[in-house]
């Protein structure tokens, strides 16, 4: 199979794509729950690269890291979704625009 | 030959799916699309040898987080009026210039890993192995992370309830 | 009795306490009885105190409590009572209950009634405090409380904002002197490692030989503080602006007592000033210059009160001159004298204003004579005294300190000469203003005459004025004698013959009319020296050049703060870049996300500009 397997710059470029993809939706979303959507696609593809690496030296480490931007997106997301009830509540809508209150 | 394919049918799944994701109205059909390309992800991690990932990526990511949200759109009750107000953000001119700021980083990123050469590894790292560096040189990461879930657990209770004690959840469900 | 001395000003305090708190609640007899009583109470304790003494003279000291202790320094609240102490005691606590007494019918329209004898009651205790002090800082407590009594009572008719600024200027310039002998009593300190008088006394006199220049400064430095609050050369300025106070109030602070705490202190500390020999001569100096400064000014002068702040001014240089020769003696009964005869006339002024619609200018007054006969016989034995005629009070202490100053050794016959035409000038003045008030044609009518309450004060002053020529002031343990050789009898007949002259002159000039000077005044040297004199020969304009107007200008530079233009800068650049990031905060996510990627954009490509092979 040496010859035939997968170029890593091939996965790395299928995660910048992702990594852009996410960031785009990003900043072009004012509704915080596609927000938090855009943002798991951003640390999936960190995900996806560091894992790529670990393949590439055929170490763990990659994929521990991956377990780690794991809990990070659980975590994220836990309280990410407790505000976006928050902000529901108090400003009745989910565009970001609006809950602008805290501006200095 | 068959990896190799595969691969690339994944990635191109994972990415439509994704761009698919971001750009609906609808939040649960973002959602579906999401679960989708992170199925797509799962794949490629199986083939690049990580299994133990693969399987991470499908019960927790597509799984749990996901369904996380599904449970929270559900509550917001968002309906058909949320739809109409997403399309009309969806405007070009609104997307014209985070589109050219992603084009540029992408740019710059493909620069980046135009450099990188060689194929990843067929032998595959077991789960064994990933246990074993995870509580062996990775112990201290692995105290900080259950740190970080905690405080999650803590912030997202503590916003949660108050919402569900004050304003009653019934009553915004029912308008 | 003796141990009970802290009674004495303890009594004027607590009145001025409870006028302070409760004065507006009070009924006006009330505070009447309470400020005039507490001030008669305390003189009946000072007299008994005073026989008791007289029968015993034996100096003694009442110690209270430690007021603080620093290191070595702990002085305590203790009294001293000597012969000197029991003079001005004497002094404060009788005329001070006299002009008390007088006060309640001069102010008795006035609103702030319980406000004006909280302010004389502090002050009277203030000013016993600082006559009975037996350490320097007591004496300094005392000291600036009467200062600050001062100051309240030159500014007692707020409203007009003039008699506040004539407060201020009362304050300051006094405050000058405070300063220099703030000083003087820190360099004491250094050099002896004390304050109590007595004790320091000894302890200088063992440390340093006649003519030692540490001796020298510390008492230039207490000279200043004297000279600042009996309101010598230069520092006198404030006094004739503080007679924008009620006339007791001139009378009894500017006149009979705050203004002779610079000739007690001199006299309290004289065992300092025997080893600075120069010390005394500048303070003989400054007597004479200042006698015949203020005399000089008091001869032009049309405001009743002006004319006497200006004879003040100079019967306190007469003091002055009398320290400086080592006249001890004649220097304190002088103070005692004037304190009578000086009350007296203010009094008397005071009666006058008080019934002539607070008519100040005495060319608007005249013919007073009949009209008002208890002011004007006050007035006649004020002036007598004042100008030392034969058997009054004022010649026994004036005629002494020129014969002593005639007897000091060197400049002696010049101050002698330089006082006596000061005493000439002084009986000009004083009959220029009795003639002036009180003969001719009328030309305010009075629309009342004294009450008893005023003649009354009026009366009594008029006897001691009389008559206090002839006490004994027990203060020979006090001071060395003086030699006990009289000089020529010609010098003495002169003195005696020169205010007679004086008198004469003035009889002519202002009230027959037979010498005519108007050729001498109306001509162009006469008008120049006329107002010379009249505007105080310059000097407050002299000040205003030299020290307020390059204050102001100073001020004015300072007040745009060209120091803190460089820290302005500062915070100038600050507030800008503030004001651009928080522009930048605008609290919509999306723009912090755009943001942040543009960043991350930039970020990116420096790094791979600058070091593109780590990648």
């Amino acid at each position: 199979m040496d010859g035939l397997n997968i170029p890593l710059n091939h996965i790395l470029l299928v995660s910048s794509l992702l990594f852009a993809i996410g960031m785009m939706g990003l900043m072009i979303r004012r509704n915080i729950i596609f927000i938090l959507m855009s943002l798991e696609v951003m640390l999936n593809s960190a995900a996806l690269a560091f894992v790529a690496a670990g393949a590439h030296w055929g170490q763990p480490d990659g994929q521990i890291v991956f377990m780690l931007i794991l809990t990070v997106a659980a975590a994220e997301v836990a309280v990410g979704l407790g505000l976006v009830l928050q902000v529901q509540k108090r400003f009745k809508t989910l565009d970001m625009d609006h809950a602008n209150r805290m501006r200095g | 030959m068959l990896e190799i394919t595969l691969f690339y049918v994944a990635a191109t799944v994972a990415l439509v799916a994704t761009v698919l994701a971001m750009t609906r109205t609808n939040a649960i059909h973002a959602l579906i699309y999401l679960i989708v390309s992170l199925l797509a992800v799962a794949v490629i991690f199986f083939l690049i040898g990580a299994p133990f990932a693969a399987a991470l990526e499908i019960v927790i990511y597509a799984g749990a987080i996901m369904v996380l949200f599904v449970f929270v759109i559900m509550m917001l009750n968002l309906g058909e009026k949320g739809d109409q107000q997403e399309r009309q953000w969806l405007l070009p001119k609104i997307w014209a210039g985070p589109a050219l700021l992603a084009a540029v980083l992408f740019a710059e990123l493909l620069y980046v890993i135009s450099t990188v050469e060689g194929p990843v590894s067929t032998t595959a790292v077991s789960a064994k192995e990933v246990g074993l560096a995870l509580f062996g040189p990775y112990v201290l990461a692995v105290e900080i992370a259950s740190m970080l879930l905690l405080a999650g657990l803590v912030g997202s209770f503590h916003l949660g309830r108050r919402y569900l004690e004050r304003d009653g959840f019934d009553d915004g469900s029912e308008k | 009795m003796r141990e009970l001395i802290w009674l004495i000003p303890l009594i004027p305090l607590l009145s001025s306490v409870i006028l302070m708190l409760a004065g507006s609640r009070l009924p006006r007899l009330m505070i009447g009885i309470t400020g005039v009583g507490s001030v008669g109470l305390a003189a009946l304790l000072t007299l008994t105190t005073g026989l008791n003494f007289m029968a015993n003279p034996e100096p003694f000291q009442v110690t209270l409590w430690t007021w603080m202790q620093v290191g070595s320094f702990a002085p305590g609240v203790a009294f001293y009572f000597d012969g000197l102490t029991l003079v001005m005691m004497s002094v404060i606590t009788g005329v001070g209950f006299l002009i008390h007494l007088f006060s309640t019918e001069f102010m008795e329209r006035d609103e702030s009634y319980a406000r004006y004898f909280a302010y004389l009651n502090m002050f009277v205790a203030a000013m016993l405090v600082l006559v009975m002090a037996d350490n320097l800082l007591l004496l300094y407590l005392g000291w600036e409380g009467v200062g600050v009594c001062s100051y309240l009572l030159v500014g007692f008719w707020y409203q007009n904002s003039a008699n506040g600024q004539a407060a201020r200027k009362a304050f300051i310039v006094t405050r000058i002197g405070d300063t220099a002998m703030a000083l003087g009593l820190f360099l004491l300190f250094t050099e002896l490692g004390t304050l109590d008088i007595q004790a320091m006394v000894g302890i200088a006199n063992e440390t340093w030989q006649v003519g030692d220049n540490v001796a020298l400064i510390a008492c230039l430095l207490l000279l200043a503080g004297a000279v600042g609050k009996s309101a010598q050369l230069p520092l006198h300025t404030w006094l004739p602006d503080a007679m924008a106070g009620p006339t007791p109030v001139s009378a009894l602070i500017h006149a009979a007592t705050m203004v002779t705490a610079g000739v007690y202190l001199i006299a309290r500390t004289h065992g300092l000033f025997l080893l600075a020999p120069e010390a005394m001569m500048a303070v003989a100096i400054i007597g004479i210059a200042t006698t015949l400064m203020a005399a000089f000014t008091a001869l032009m002068q049309s405001d009743i009160k002006r004319i006497l702040a200006y004879s003040t001014i100079s019967q306190i240089g007469y003091m002055f001159l009398a320290l400086g020769v080592g006249a001890w003696t004649a220097g304190i009964f002088h103070l005692m004298t004037h304190a009578f005869f000086k009350a007296l006339l203010f009094l008397g002024s005071g009666a006058i204003i008080h019934c002539l619609h607070h008519e100040h200018n005495i060319f608007k007054m005249g013919g007073l004579r009949t009209r008002m006969p208890v002011t004007f016989w006050s007035f006649m034995i004020g002036s007598a005294a004042l100008a030392a005629l034969p058997m009054t009070s004022g010649f026994f202490s004036k005629d002494q300190i020129l014969l002593q100053a005639y007897q000091m050794p060197g400049m002696g016959p010049w101050l002698w000469l330089a006082g006596l035409l000061g005493a000439l000038l002084t009986a000009i003045y004083s009959f220029r203003l009795v003639f002036v008030v009180f003969f001719g044609a009328a030309k305010t009518e009075p629309d009342k005459d004294t009450g008893w309450r005023m003649a009354v004060p009026l009366t009594v002053l008029c006897g001691l004025s009389l008559i206090g020529g002839y006490f004994i002031i027990p203060v020979q343990d006090v001071f060395l004698a003086g030699s006990g050789d009289h000089p020529a009898h010609w010098v003495e007949y002169v003195s005696i013959a020169v205010p007679l002259v004086g008198v004469l002159l003035a009889y002519l000039i202002f009230h027959t009319g037979q010498l005519k000077v108007d050729g001498v005044v109306n001509s162009k040297v006469g008008q120049t020296l006329r107002q010379f004199w009249l505007s105080g020969w310059g000097i407050d304009w002299l000040y205003d050049r030299l020290f307020v107007r390059p204050y102001y200008a100073i001020s004015g530079m300072l007040k745009s703060e060209p120091v803190d233009a460089v820290y302005g800068l500062i915070v100038a650049i600050n507030q800008t870049f503030n004001h651009w990031l928080s522009r930048a905060q605008t609290g919509r996510m999306r723009w912090y996300i755009v943001s942040m990627v543009f960043g991350l954009v930039v970020l990116l490509t420096l790094a791979l500009q600058i070091s593109p092979e780590v990648l």
